[in-house]
């Protein structure tokens, strides 16, 4: 394969997670939103703090930096909002992050087999080489079966 | 001159739902899964205590007819930390008994969010999804997911040889929904 096929270049979302930065295929990137008020209720996905309210949506808040860290964030700074199809939907998944946020355009080089399942792949910026998160590996919820919970005897409610 | 609408609205389908406090938390329940609200002083004497460990969250039944209603302590089922709880709802076609600190208010719901996909362990099958009320997202729970089939058969066959005191669960509630 030559270098030429190996590469491949995509716009991508640079992240700050305390001292490290992380990248994100732009394409599964929302928006990115300032912090807000974050509502917690009684689940068991200790990846999940809770949801925050965006767009009239419920969107989950997975904070990643302990796994790739292992720190947990002390200070967020913004949400950025990312996508995962899951599915026939496409799910919204709210990252804190500490610092700014860069949109920039890169050559990707692919993860190899001895790469963590959260690397989708690599790139280089500023003489820093940066993971490509594959959020389906960081966050919860992409290998559980989404059985539909039997509802047909209550009634539903729908805008 | 006049012109077409640019789009039809659709008529807003509503649910009732009752807002209720378990373990200092609220929670969503449709009313129409809730048959009964008593007041736990009213069903104290025709409880019989249970003692079934892997089921921690059910600590008493009460006779209703020819069938037992497991008591289902709802902090204790949604792993929060028990609170004194007040009332029992009596739910509808339902073998469960939904002990609670207490009822906020009754309102209606416009729209049921589904749970994200993100939560993937009980909580899909604690809650039907989540609303928003006043700003507040309150999850709506699913009536049938506080007691699996195996767990009331469990509950069956350690309650069959008690003696469970009769009458006093009768209907005649103090709130019949």
């Amino acid at each position: 394969m030559s270098l030429a096929e190996q590469l491949d270049a995509r716009s991508c979302v640079l992240m700050r997670l305390g001292e490290r930065r992380f990248a994100l295929a732009a394409d599964h990137v929302a928006e990115l939103a300032a912090p807000s008020r974050i509502f917690r209720f009684a689940h068991n996905t200790p990846e999940i703090d809770g949801v925050i309210l965006r767009r009239g949506r419920v969107v989950p808040v997975c904070d990643v930096a302990e796994k790739l860290t292992g720190r947990r964030l002390m200070h967020r700074r913004f949400y950025l909002i990312a996508t995962r199809r899951q599915g026939e939907s496409l799910d919204w998944i709210a990252l804190p992050v500490s610092g700014d946020c860069e949109l920039i355009q890169a050559d990707l080089t692919p993860a190899g087999p001895s790469d963590s399942p959260h690397v989708q792949a690599w790139l280089s910026h500023d003489g820093e080489v940066i993971e490509v998160l594959n959020l389906k590996a960081l966050t919860p919820g992409h290998d559980c079966v989404l059985s539909a919970v039997p509802t047909a005897a209550t009634p539903e409610a729908h805008a | 001159m006049r012109f077409a609408p640019t789009h039809k609205s659709h008529p807003v389908r509503t649910e009732q739902i009752i807002l209720f406090r378990a373990g200092n938390q609220v929670f969503a329940i449709s009313s129409a899964s809730v048959q009964e609200v008593r007041s736990v002083d009213s069903l104290a004497s025709a409880a019989a205590e249970i003692n079934e460990p892997d089921i921690s969250k059910v600590k008493h039944a009460i006779r209703r007819g020819e069938r037992n209603l497991y008591v289902v302590n709802a902090a204790v089922h949604f792993g929060l930390r028990p609170t004194p709880a007040a009332l029992i709802f009596l739910l509808r076609r339902s073998r469960v008994a939904l002990l609670i600190d207490g009822i906020e208010k009754m309102t209606t719901m416009t729209h049921l969010q589904a749970l994200p996909g993100a939560f993937c362990h009980d909580e899909r099958s604690w809650y039907r999804g989540l609303t928003v009320l006043d700003q507040n997202v309150i999850p709506v729970v699913n009536p049938a997911g506080f007691l699996t089939a195996k767990e009331i058969f469990r509950l069956d066959i350690a309650t069959a040889p008690q003696a469970m005191p009769e009458g006093a669960a009768e209907p005649g509630a103090e709130l019949n929904l």
